[in-house]
């Protein structure tokens, strides 16, 4: 992956830019102005059941907080489709160990 | 040496007056137990059974490819169409497949879209079932995101396929297996899984109709791991709730491909019901 995408945790808003598949940088927001290929967002109260570890039945999976309609896909969806698994692995690599 | 007591074979049969060439591997022998594999995967997924010495002493374990899935061909003529699974179609296709190989009365196991026809199977064709298990049935699954992207030329088919796969998985699930299970999803056709999911979640609503389940004709089982967004524990009991004498089972700590991401773990739960049907 090659791109920068917005992950927001209620009114938080991160900046997430990747270079060849690796995280390059992680911004936090309030931004202005600031372009980015696809946002994924959702609640802090509905990404801390997300992160916790391990994760309560139905709460574990990106597509599993879709499935409840407590998350939002914004942008482009073509790129986010495309790299699918590795978004799923990098913001589950966030959870507690 | 380990050489597995799994034999693979095709067996051709017609569906819609085209000949297609299906692949199946069996083990075991008694009662057929005939398993059906979930969209856009393969009988690979029932390793586990195929492979269990208590349940093959009694049961003749048979997992049939689809066609267009796994070693299966798809019908000739594919190259021009668009792959959509119905209700007539697949269980037209369990039909054929149990007449050809002389199944008589077989317990029919199906997970996913597989815990889905054998609702219907159930509605329509009861008589000719010993028994019916459901592996993380659902009457209805209302689409909560677009399939299309799965078959897109501009989206690898394989890749989204497998994360779509992967997230369906508990976490509690062992990774090797769960990697694996993956792995059978991104070995699918293109449009294949897309294709299967036209039934799952479009054509094949069977909410109107399971009221009218007889479950003294033939007994009906539902297994459904907890870990399942797709088919959730809720999502099946709202069918035993209108199905008289279904059984359902929560299966602690799996998610939706119990047979494949955690093979132990769902031996557990699977033999004391073969059990029970054996007698």
């Amino acid at each position: 992956m090659n791109e920068t995408f917005m992950v927001e945790v209620g009114e938080t808003q991160y900046l997430v830019t990747v270079a060849a598949g690796r995280i390059e940088k992680v911004e936090r927001g309030p931004f202005v102005m600031r372009p980015w290929r696809f946002a994924i967002r959702a609640s802090a109260e509905h990404w801390e059941k997300f992160w916790r570890d391990p994760p309560p039945p139905g709460w574990h999976d990106l597509f599993a907080l879709l499935r409840r309609g407590e998350v939002a896909f914004e942008g482009d969806q073509r790129v986010l489709m495309s790299h699918l698994l590795y978004l799923k692995l990098a913001l589950a690599s966030l959870r507690a160990k | 040496m380990r050489i597995e007591p799994i034999s693979g074979r095709y067996v051709h049969i017609e569906l819609e007056e085209r000949e297609h060439r299906v692949y199946f591997e069996e083990a075991g022998e008694g009662i057929p137990l005939l398993c059906l594999h979930t969209a856009g995967s393969d009988g690979r997924q029932y390793r586990a059974v195929l492979n269990d010495a208590e349940i093959t002493r009694r049961y003749r374990v048979i997992a049939f490819d689809m066609p267009r899935h796994g070693k299966s061909s798809p019908p000739a003529g594919w190259e021009n169409e668009d792959y959509r699974l119905t209700t007539g179609r697949y269980t037209g296709m369990i039909m054929s497949v149990a007449r050809a190989l002389a199944l008589e009365r077989p317990v029919v196991m199906g997970c996913s879209i597989g815990g889905r026809i054998v609702l219907d199977l159930a509605l329509e064709h009861a008589r000719e079932f010993r028994a019916l298990i459901g592996l993380q049935s659902g009457a209805f699954v209302e689409r909560y995101y677009d399939p299309a992207w799965l078959d897109h030329p501009e989206v690898h088919g394989g890749r989204a396929c497998g994360a779509v796969a992967y997230g369906l998985m508990s976490p509690l699930s062992p990774r090797s297996e769960v990697w694996e299970t993956v792995w059978h999803y991104m070995q699918g056709g293109p449009g294949v899984f897309t294709g299967d999911l036209h039934f799952y979640q479009v054509e094949g609503d069977v909410r109107e109709r399971i009221g009218e389940i007889d479950t003294s004709v033939c007994p009906l089982y539902l297994l459904t791991g907890e870990y399942d967004y797709s088919a959730s524990p809720r999502d099946t009991q709202a069918v035993v709730d209108r199905v008289r004498g279904a059984k359902l089972t929560v299966m602690k700590g799996l998610g939706h491909f119990p047979m494949s991401e955690n093979p132990e773990a769902f031996l557990r739960y699977l033999r004391p019901v073969l059990q029970e049907i054996h007698g």
